[in-house]
């Protein structure tokens, strides 16, 4: 049985990894579409990690193995992390090996090795995109942990796989705190994945930049596995939402072949309409300044905690 | 045969487990002494005399965690020294085994790192530096063996002094002087207060030891004053806020194997003062105890993180996170009074152990960094962030070892840092179960009060590691610094391997820390059924390994490399830095460690006092200046200074200097004595 579970597993983490720049085109195609452009195909992603893995990697005379390093170290982390976060399956081997809280610290150590990689070269907008970066990272903790507390108060567990079981099993369980944890989970997920109005994917202006500001020195295979590793983020920041929000019809433990294609059928659907609703989000947003990024934190976090007050005063049915 | 002896030899050490500990800590002094036979020769001070002690140190963590994990009862032990009434008492149990634990393992790297540090020409002489660090070593494991009040002082007081001494030991330097001059006021207020601690628990009976304050039955006013003074006293040791302002001028001030001592090892001697007296002798009497030590170290460890991320001088950096760190022990601690106070033991222990297995975690990180930073100072000879920069390059062994501290302190998997974060936060996790309405809604907040802290260590640790290894060398002498010389290595080494053991093989730490929290709350970890794995409560709530993700990552890194390589290529050339196409990059364009600070500038301006001196657009000079300085200096610690001198000159009318009036005061005091008496 436990073998059965390692295909799932695989099968799981090989999918995100092949599905991940997928996602990311398709929202650059629904946000092309709705500002009215011509949308690039969507399978441009993957024609740009293909010519990029086949360029000669240019390096900064000065960069050190760490800056050569980070770019497998965040792809790394970024697939371990597809391993825990029940996208398909719940019945997921690697998924004891951390819950959602250690989850959290899974994206912290990915997000210091990318700004130390940007701070190694010593360049100004390599340190300037490091400092904001970490400056948004540190913003963003508190609410994100707020959304899991949220979570450990609905289902009296902060693994993910079996919050989705719990959730999954017992629908009835809907409180009204889910609605702010979820608000509170989308701005979250647009600041940590440097999308509008904290940051912008496509920008070509340096002084505004976060993320690119940090990757500005990378070239070649190096750039494309920060990419890949971009997506899958957002890929799994997707997932995570989707478990904790809109879990119907994933395959729970003991789950047939039968209901593991439903589930993945699901799951491209359920993928494709937060793709669209994330290009409808960014399309309809402006950029906010820099300093106005703490206040549009704070806002998540407060929306976070009032789920929580909610929760606590309304005396619901509290799983712990 | 020999094996056999061996095996003799090694059962009488395990039998005798107090009996062998003393013998390590009365080493440490003859080791002291021996330093003054060639005070002057570095030779045998430093490369023979320090690595036997660290040998001993070695010795101290084995037996320290023998005992521990094999779950002995306390073991005690009468000396026919000290009072003529009052024989020193002695006692090995759980806690203090814990606390020895530490003191050896972090000790042991210490002092490897020492014997490769001292050069020629710094400061004191190297068998003072010798004698004073072989004392204070000692002291620090008295302290956890004392088992009555006047032993516990008497080493309490001989490590604050011994600690001074090495503070001190560039006296020449007028701002040392003033740092050890702060230190040592802040040490004995804190044990004026300590002292009156323990008078308040012998309750009338007299018997100063702790057995009999055990027992001693409190008044629940009475037990709340004896808790207040020793959180004041433990709390002015430890640098909680707003007792800490001693620590960011000390800490600097000494030798770096000094600094590591001092906030790796020092700091937890009054973390477990206070475990000692809250739990084991006061038996945690009201969950406000928990609520008071929670604020504080919540507040402390953002305190402590803020201004950690505007200093730019690196080991004023690592002071201010000590202060953090403390914060969050603290927290921890905190958390434990609440649940126990409430009957709840299983979170209670759970909130200990976190406690716990941070100060073993923060006395390695913090004690490897603050000796990656000597290493940085004696290649370069600054200390300032500012001149810093680029020395991944010429030296790659601190900067490896040091990324590893830097990554354990930033609380990130898997290394050790991580762990008792999160079984902090897990702790956090059960109070909306507590028993009392709005505490159990304002504490999830502190989580999130935690979760920022955590996350601007994050940042410091970024800025720290950053300005100091990475980018381009702020000055040209830079790039011909050396590298740590073997021993300096081995010492740095040790304790980046404690770091990444804890971090991928916590059960261990949660093991030895369960049996402590048996003896404080009868209640100890659950453990889970699987090796591989963490899982406090129940494998179902929450689990965490650190194996899994070492591995995976590991693998992943590994295959993607070798995947890269066989699909598309290797090549690789090596071109100026592109920098958006500017072709006149220099080292000045890099953010400064004001520049990272800055954004936490502007947003907890609050915290701050500060000055700023802004270039105008005509300057032909343009100087930019900024400083910063702790509120509490102004608001609570000059006022108090200003109302002491006062009340000095006031009196000061009383010393006439002739001999006459002083004979007339004491004439007059014996009279009025006579008088209350009679």
């Amino acid at each position: 049985m436990r073998g059965v579970a390692f295909v799932w597993q695989f099968g799981e983490v090989l999918l995100a990894i092949a599905l991940a720049p997928l996602f990311s085109g398709w929202i650059a195609q629904c946000r092309a579409w709705m500002q009215n452009r011509t949308a690039p195909p969507l399978t441009q992603p993957y024609r740009m990690l293909r010519k990029l893995f086949h360029k000669d990697a240019v390096l900064a005379e000065n960069a050190s193995r760490l800056f050569r390093t980070a770019p497998y170290v965040l792809f790394g982390t970024m697939v371990l992390a597809a391993a825990i976060i029940p996208s398909v399956v719940t019945d997921l081997p690697f998924a004891h090996a951390a819950d959602a809280i250690a989850l959290i610290g899974l994206f912290a150590t990915a997000r210091v090795f990318q700004a130390l990689a940007a701070m190694d070269v010593g360049t100004a907008f390599g340190t300037l995109g490091a400092r904001r970066e970490m400056m948004i990272g540190f913003l963003a903790e508190p609410a994100i942990l707020m959304v899991f507390f949220n979570a450990f108060l609905l289902f009296g567990t902060t693994a993910l796989t079996g919050m989705v079981d719990n959730y999954a099993t017992h629908p009835s369980a809907i409180d009204p705190s889910v609605v702010f944890a979820a608000i509170a989970f989308v701005m979250v997920l647009l600041a940590e994945n440097a999308r509008i109005p904290i940051d912008n994917p496509t920008t070509h202006l340096e002084l505004t930049m976060i993320h690119e500001a940090m990757v500005l020195e990378y070239s070649a295979r190096h750039l494309a596995l920060i990419e890949w590793a971009s997506s899958l983020k957002l890929f799994n920041y997707a997932c995570i939402g989707i478990a904790l929000f809109l879990p119907w019809g994933i395959a729970i433990h003991g789950a047939t072949v039968g209901a593991v294609l439903i589930a993945l059928v699901t799951l491209v659907v359920k993928l494709a309409l937060c793709g669209a609703m994330l290009a409808l989000i960014e399309s309809v947003s402006a950029k906010l300044r820099i300093f106005r990024a703490p206040e549009f934190m704070a806002m998540a976090f407060l929306i976070a905690v009032l789920g929580l007050l909610v929760h606590l005063l309304l005396g619901g049915n509290t799983g712990a | 045969m020999n094996t056999h002896l061996g095996a003799n030899f090694l059962n009488s050490i395990l039998s005798h487990p107090l009996a062998s500990t003393l013998l390590i800590v009365a080493s440490w002094p003859v080791i002291a002494i021996a330093c003054l036979l060639r005070p002057h020769s570095i030779r045998y001070v430093a490369r023979f005399l320090f690595p036997v002690g660290a040998v001993l140190c070695v010795g101290m963590f084995l037996l320290a965690g023998g005992f521990l994990i094999g779950g002995h009862a306390p073991e005690v032990m009468t000396l026919p020294l000290g009072l003529p009434d009052l024989p020193f008492h002695l006692r090995l149990d759980a806690l203090s085994a814990f606390f020895l634990m530490i003191l050896g393992l972090s000790g042991a790297g210490i002092s490897t790192f020492a014997a490769g540090y001292f050069r020629s020409g710094e400061g004191t002489a190297h068998g003072l530096l010798g004698l004073h660090y072989h004392v204070f070593l000692a002291s620090m494991a008295v302290v956890m063996l004392a088992d009555d009040a006047y032993l516990f002082m008497v080493a309490w007081e001989t490590m604050a002094l011994a600690s001074y001494f090495l503070v001190t030991s560039q006296h020449r330097l007028p701002e040392i002087r003033r740092a050890g001059f702060l230190y040592l006021l802040m040490a004995h207020l804190g044990a004026v207060c300590i002292l009156l601690s323990f008078g308040v628990m012998q309750g009338g009976s007299w018997q100063f030891t702790l057995d009999a304050m055990r027992s001693a039955s409190l008044t629940p006013f009475w037990a709340t004053a004896a808790f207040t003074l020793a959180l004041l006293g433990f709390g002015a040791k430890a640098g909680l806020v707003p007792m800490h302002v001693w620590l960011p001028e000390a800490h600097p001030a000494a030798p770096s194997p000094v600094s590591a001592m001092m906030s790796g090892l020092m700091l937890k001697t009054a973390i477990y003062g206070l475990l000692r007296i809250t739990f084991d002798l006061l038996h945690v009497q009201s969950w406000r105890w928990g609520v008071v030590v929670l604020t504080l170290g919540i507040f402390s460890a953002l305190y402590g993180a803020v201004f950690a991320a505007v200093q730019t001088d690196m080991k004023r950096l690592l002071a201010y996170s000590s202060i953090e760190n403390i914060g969050l022990i603290f927290t921890g601690i905190g958390l434990s009074i609440l649940f126990a106070a409430s009957n709840m033991r299983l979170y209670a222990a759970l909130a200990l152990a976190a406690a716990l297995i941070h100060a073993l975690n923060h006395s390695l990180f913090k004690s490897l960094l603050f000796l990656a930073t000597g290493s940085v100072l004696h290649a370069t000879r600054h200390r300032s962030l500012g001149k810093l920069g680029g020395l991944i390059r010429p030296m790659p062994w601190v900067a490896g070892l040091a990324l590893i501290g830097t990554l354990a302190i930033a609380g990130l998997p898997p290394l050790n840092g991580f762990v008792s974060e999160w079984l902090l936060l897990q702790s956090f996790l059960y109070t909306p179960q507590l028993p009392h309405a709005f505490i159990n809604m304002l504490i999830p907040l502190g989580a999130a009060a935690l979760a920022l802290t955590v996350a601007l260590a994050a940042y410091v640790m970024v800025k720290f590691y950053g300005v100091i290894f990475l980018g381009q060398p702020r000055e040209t002498l830079l790039s011909e610094a050396h590298d740590a010389n073997w021993l300096e290595r081995i010492g740095l080494a040790w304790l980046a391997a404690g770091c990444v053991a804890i971090g991928v093989q916590p059960q261990l730490a949660l093991h030895a820390a369960g049996k402590t929290t048996g003896m404080l709350l009868g209640q100890t970890i659950a453990s889970d059924p699987s090796v591989w794995r963490i899982a406090p409560i129940a494998p179902e709530q929450a689990s965490y390994s650190g194996w899994v993700f070492l591995a995976v990552i590991l693998c992943v890194v590994g295959v993607t490399f070798l995947a890269v390589r066989l699909i598309a290529h290797g090549r690789m050339r090596r071109t100026p830095a592109w920098d958006c196409g500017y072709p006149w990059q220099t080292s000045r364009m890099q953010d400064t460690a004001e520049g990272f600070g800055q954004p936490i500038r502007h947003m907890f301006g609050a915290f701050f006092w500060m000055e700023r001196d802004l270039p105008s657009a005509s300057d032909l000079t343009p100087r930019y200046r900024v400083y910063i300085e702790d509120r509490f200096w102004r608001a609570l610690y000059k006022p108090i200074a200003a109302a002491v001198q006062r009340l000095a000159d006031a009196v000061s009318f009383l010393q006439g200097g002739r001999l006459a009036f002083y004979l007339l005061y004491s004439f007059l005091t014996l009279l009025g004595l006579l008088v209350f008496v009679l």
